[in-house]
């Protein structure tokens, strides 16, 4: 008796290596949007692993932590390479995830039946956010202090019980040792544990339904007769090597950012984030991290605090809504008709600019153009239900395009 | 499709486009050249830091036997020439004066200048350390082009001698004979401009240095490890094509 029938018997590891890989059919039609779900799935492994490493030696302490962080990058071993490779690696999360929604997007993989796997989706993105904010008050730097301090004070606008929410996130008056180490707890153990949890079941309801492809055709409707679709292959090997040159060349591009420009020219490691934390001296500008800008552009725009933070919560509501927002019986872009193209294409220029007004001063044409663009923003999902439903949309092929 | 993905790359690089002018006060930058393999540079930057800095300024997160091996120097020339106090050749950076002191009589303390050329760029330090000019309004008497009502004194005045701003706001130099100076300046060392240029360069490639020492062996070993995963990426790509030659 082999050891794995031993195992078998007890375990079913051959049952989940068949299910969720060897016998997990994919459409054989993935292009290069398609790298990026398991490219996330590396960096949070990056992360992990990294994090484990950076805690040996940091101290989630006001006094010691910026001092711990500087005593990483100087005297542990390799200690500038984990910490390197963590905060690019952060960075580097949400532009794969970025990516990896907008490929949803424009594939219609949100769509009937995959509404749970988008659901979930959304929520790793919202457990990321939380994630990479209390992450970033761990270096203890101006940026890392002030920022957190805007962010809690946000929760200070909802009537009534505001002021005492935001004094119960802090644990003090102003964001002190209290919230270093609470937000260190989160950081470390709660959030990445929610994280993984999540990731899980955003895998476990994509393996459920199958893979949407660039052609948004559900390949489980045309099967050969041993019950297998036709235009479905094993994930692995084929989509396993097929990553592995993703990992690649996403790796080659990692790499060149952790050796030669880690900070990024301060977008992806703030240069205020040098000077250690000091609540008597606020800085001139405080600007998120890049990818929080669309968001903290959004919120800025609105003249009112309150509905400001609503609008910001909103800007993010929004994007669970999408599998109901849009009524087209199509799902990818490549047959969907005009109207939705061009208000994907509104919605995309919108996210971006607001992303870049983000981190500009909120000031005159500047704040204009970010209320513009913010109701572009909301545009695109508030009138999804009536231009998706009027839409032209041309006739999808019954099998996939492969070249 | 391709020119999405182009679009959205070339989105990405625009937005980590440098930024030349200080952030506080819109002076324009000189820009310095940064060359950590200029192990003279460095240690004629670190023997300027030893003794014009470290006595005001800390760097505390630095060791001195780090620096000796860094910038091409024994540990014995070290504790020699650079080590004034009584500290030991593993010590970091750090100087007698208590910080409260420090506020009580310069009324700010001096920043620990470790991470210095990080949070303010080399740039700007470079262009600081050279735009002191006589302000007598100041209690000090100078001010700073790019750090307006500076606490600290033009510590290179021997060597830059005193500058004052004319009407269109330029600096022009007028030599060490100086308003605040003019009894005890006949200290004949003053040097040319672009002497001068090469003593704060070589200070701020020091700084940047020790804001980063790891950044020696960053930069050592990147080209490697990009050679290593392009062989991988490249062995990745004819194994995919190997495997997906029966896919049609």
């Amino acid at each position: 008796m082999s050891l794995l029938s031993w195992v078998d018997e007890r375990f079913p590891a051959s049952k989940l290596w068949k299910e969720h890989l060897a016998e997990y059919y994919a459409p054989k039609n993935f292009n290069f949007w398609y790298f990026f779900g398991s490219l996330a799935l590396l960096v949070l492994v990056l992360q992990i692993v990294t994090g484990i490493f950076l805690t040996m030696n940091y101290k989630p302490d006001a006094q010691l932590a910026f001092a711990s962080v500087e005593y990483i990058m100087r005297d542990v071993q390799w200690g500038w390479l984990i910490r390197y490779l963590h905060s690019t690696g952060a960075s580097a999360f949400f532009i794969v995830v970025y990516l990896h929604m907008f490929r949803g997007l424009i594939y219609g993989s949100y769509k009937q039946p995959r509404e749970l796997v988008w659901i979930f989706g959304m929520l790793i993105y919202v457990a990321l956010m939380a994630e990479a904010f209390m992450g970033y008050l761990l270096p203890w730097g101006q940026m890392s202090y002030w920022g957190a301090q805007v962010i809690i004070s946000l929760f200070g606008a909802i009537p009534v019980i505001g002021e005492e929410l935001a004094l119960w996130i802090r644990g003090d008056f102003v964001v002190a040792d209290a919230t270093l180490n609470r937000f260190f707890a989160f950081h470390v153990i709660a959030v990445p544990f929610v994280l993984v949890a999540l990731v899980v079941m955003h895998i476990i309801a994509l393996h459920e339904v199958g893979s949407n492809n660039p052609d948004g055709i559900e390949i489980k409707q045309q099967k050969d007769e041993k019950g297998i679709p036709l235009d479905g292959i094993p994930f692995h090997p084929y989509y396993s090597v097929k990553d592995i040159v993703g990992v690649g060349v996403f790796l080659f591009i990692f790499a060149l950012v952790v050796f030669y420009m880690p900070e990024l020219d301060g977008w992806f490691l703030e240069k205020d984030n040098f000077i250690p934390a000091d609540p008597l001296k606020t800085p001139e500008h405080i600007v998120p991290l890049w990818y929080f800008t669309p968001f903290y552009a959004i919120l800025r725009a609105v003249p009112d605090k309150l509905f400001g933070v609503l609008a910001m919560g909103g800007a993010i509501v929004v994007l669970f809504l999408l599998p109901w927002l849009d009524r087209s019986p199509v799902k990818s872009i490549r047959y969907r008709g005009p109207l939705f193209r061009w208000a994907l294409t509104l919605f995309i220029i919108s996210f971006l600019a607001l992303g870049y007004l983000g981190t500009q001063p909120a000031t005159g044409l500047y704040t204009i153009m970010a209320r513009v663009f913010a109701i572009v923003y909301f545009a695109f999902f508030l009138f999804m239900p009536i231009y998706t439903k009027l839409d032209n949309d041309k006739p999808v092929p019954e099998r996939v395009n492969f070249k | 499709m391709k020119q999405t993905i182009y679009t959205l790359f070339m989105a990405i690089l625009l937005l980590a486009s440098p930024l030349s002018y200080s952030a506080s006060t819109g002076v324009h930058l000189d820009s310095v050249d940064i060359d950590l393999s200029d192990k003279e540079s460095l240690q004629r930057g670190a023997n300027l830091f030893m003794n014009n800095c470290l006595s005001c300024h800390a760097a505390s997160y630095m060791r001195y036997n780090r620096m000796a091996r860094d910038i091409g120097l024994s540990e014995e020339e070290v504790k020699e020439n650079l080590i004034f106090g009584s500290d030991k050749i593993g010590d970091t950076m750090t100087i007698a004066m208590r910080p409260d002191d420090a506020k009580k009589w310069f009324g700010v303390t001096p920043p620990d200048l470790s991470v210095i050329a990080r949070a303010r760029g080399t740039d700007w330090l470079y262009t600081y350390l050279r735009t002191f000019y006589i302000d007598s309004t100041k209690p000090i008497g100078t001010n700073n082009l790019v750090f307006k009502d500076s606490a600290m004194p033009h510590i290179f005045w021997q060597q830059q001698g005193y500058m004052h701003q004319d009407e269109n706001g330029q600096l022009v130099n007028k030599g060490q004979k100086s308003t605040v100076d003019a009894e005890k300046s006949n200290v004949g060392n003053q040097i040319t401009e672009s002497e001068y240029n090469t003593l704060v360069r070589d200070l701020v490639n020091f700084m940047a240095y020790i804001s980063e020492p790891s950044k020696i062996q960053r930069l050592a070993m990147g080209h490697w490890v990009l050679l290593y995963i392009l062989l991988f990426t490249v062995i990745a790509y004819f194994m995919k094509k190997a495997f997906w030659e029966d896919i049609h």
